[in-house]
């Protein structure tokens, strides 16, 4: 059976689903712009009637001029070598996700981080709210990008004696000549 | 007489699903198994709940090594990145070079020259065999086989020696770069790898003797940590893992990548998913790296670049564009998303190690019903290293 190219599963996909944009990266990788409505059915087809039954990777990407996170669900089709990632684009303020836990039990992980270092909702996904890698966090979450983390490091760690800065050309000629000539 | 397990004590579950644990009532115990403890994978911790000696509950716990290498990233420019990236992993660090330099040049349009493929193809098995050495000397040393761990050790200096004339580091290499590699191969290479390769085999010959054959070994590995393949997906399980379970997943075969198309080899398959198989596939697919690193010697080109010319890396500013770049490593898939957004810095650089799903959802579930003395040989045989989850 012949290969369908990425252009011609949108085509098919758009037949059912409303979609945004598709950017073709490669031959086998494609991303898709989604609605947030349209996630859930959307990756249950793809899982059931297209191969894509590998949950490869689900992170965010903070796009803050704009206000707003881009969510990546990336799915793997193994025996199409394939790929494709679903774009969803959520409000910064306030962002939450339906959770997908149901249809990939390793997506609640990926949740967790997500909720930690992004600081993204995920009402429904078990064991959400346990600290994940930072333990007792209650600041600005640290992966946003508007979390300085030179201003974090001032204010947590106290200065240690021997990490000065110093001017490599004044500081050799000191060194070199201490008396100055 | 059969054993037969008495369930009488076991916790019953709330109607949310979660297991109805009265620490009060004397039934259970909470056993920390980590951070320091010899039966953990590097710098984690299983939190068990057992009940007598079974396991009846099993958290994993990350974060004892979390240096926020992903954060880091986006503040630095593109080739400031490449000396960090290999630090996500100590024992296979290459497939974070090759993994973030293949996103960078496909981002930047960049063309590798043809021997900078097979360089960097000689890397990453080079690393699989150093990675697979050191978890057969874990995997045998969880049951208490100390001396398979010794033997490994002293093979994979040797090739850590090799690796140190390549690229004049033992661990960290950083020779994997956007463009290319940093050089090519030293004078009398060929000749001292296939020296240490015939070492490397005469030493798997030795563990196959006493840690495969073994009847202790055999008789505490054979039907544990069973996994379903109807649960590969489900669970994200890719690599080896995967593969003892019937299943060919790899991305050497399944979405060829480098010199991979021209090399002859299938991917080692098991039968019986227990941690017995997935230690022998491993021990298998070492023995095919070796093979394979044969083979590469044998066809790779002699001259030629092996770096392409880049723009001022300085300023080096790459186009708006996110991409995803995979390669099989020792414990699976290996990916990196990189998402750029024309400036010099990386917008966003997410790594997708094996780790995160085998040790956190998979091994969770695994632990279940476990015996504590298990434990240990279990989560070693998935392989699991815990810089990969807490990036």
């Amino acid at each position: 059976m012949r290969q369908i190219s990425m252009r011609e599963l949108y085509e098919i996909l758009k037949q059912i689903f409303p979609l945004g944009e598709l950017t073709e990266q490669r031959s086998n990788l494609a991303f898709i712009t989604v609605d947030r409505a349209q996630l859930r059915p959307l990756l249950l087809h793809l899982r059931d009637r297209e191969g894509f039954t590998h949950l490869v990777l689900l992170t965010a990407v903070d796009w803050i001029e704009d206000g707003s996170f881009q969510l990546t669900y990336l799915l793997c089709d193994r025996l199409g070598q394939r790929d494709l990632g679903l774009r969803v684009m959520l409000p910064r303020d306030g962002a939450a996700m339906e959770s997908i836990h149901d249809l990939w039990p390793t997506a609640a992980t990926y949740q967790r981080e997500l909720r930690e270092m992004f600081g993204i909702a995920f009402p429904e996904s078990p064991r959400v709210e346990e600290d994940f890698i930072l333990e007792g966090w209650t600041g600005t979450p640290p992966y946003r990008r508007d979390f300085d983390t030179l201003k974090y490091s001032n204010e947590t760690f106290a200065p240690r004696p021997g990490r000065e800065t110093r001017d490599p050309e004044g500081y050799m000629k000191e060194q070199l000549y201490p008396d100055g000539n | 007489m059969a054993y037969r397990p008495d369930r009488s004590q076991y916790p019953s579950r709330k109607a949310d699903g979660s297991l109805d644990i009265d620490l009060t009532s004397g039934k259970y115990l909470k056993l920390w198994q980590g951070p320091q403890h010899p039966g953990i994978t590097g710098n984690m911790a299983v939190e068990l709940t057992v009940c007598g000696d079974e396991v009846v509950e099993g958290k994993t716990h990350v974060g004892y090594l979390h240096r926020g290498f992903e954060k880091l990233m986006e503040r630095r420019t593109f080739i400031q990145c490449f000396p960090i990236v290999c630090r996500i992993c100590v024992p296979e660090p290459d497939f974070n070079e090759y993994c973030y330099a293949v996103a960078v040049e496909e981002l930047a349009g960049i063309e590798v020259p043809e021997r900078a493929h097979w360089i960097r193809t000689l890397i990453l098995e080079m690393g699989r065999i150093n990675s697979y050495l050191m978890y057969l000397g874990g995997q045998a040393g969880a049951l208490g086989q100390g001396v398979i761990g010794q033997w490994t050790t002293y093979v994979r200096d040797l090739m850590l020696d090799r690796f140190e004339e390549l690229t004049g580091a033992r661990i960290y290499h950083m020779f994997i770069m956007p463009g290319g590699v940093r050089d090519g191969l030293p004078d009398g290479f060929h000749k001292r790898m296939k020296k240490t390769l015939r070492e490397i085999e005469k030493t798997l010959d030795d563990v196959e003797d006493v840690m495969f054959n073994n009847a202790v070994f055999k008789k505490r590995t054979v039907g544990l940590g069973y996994i379903d393949p109807a649960l590969l997906d489900t669970y994200g399980v890719t690599g080896p893992t995967a593969r003892a379970a019937g299943v060919a997943k790899d991305v050497r075969k399944d979405q060829p990548y480098l010199v991979y198309p021209e090399l002859d080899f299938e991917p080692v398959v098991g039968r019986d998913s227990d941690v017995y198989t997935r230690a022998d596939v491993r021990r298998r697919d070492l023995l095919m790296s070796v093979d394979l690193i044969r083979q590469i010697l044998a066809k790779m080109p002699d001259e030629g670049p092996v770096m392409t010319e880049l723009p001022n890396v300085l300023h080096w500013k790459i186009p708006r564009g996110e991409t995803y770049v995979r390669g099989e490593c020792s414990r699976g898939e290996y990916g990196y998303y990189l998402v750029t957004d024309g400036s010099g810095y990386p917008r966003r650089v997410n790594v997708r190690g094996p780790s995160y799903t085998h040790a956190m959802a998979l091994l969770e579930r695994l632990i279940v019903n476990c015996n504590i003395s298990d434990v240990a040989a279990l989560m070693v045989s998935l392989h699991t290293y815990p810089p990969e989850i807490e990036r």
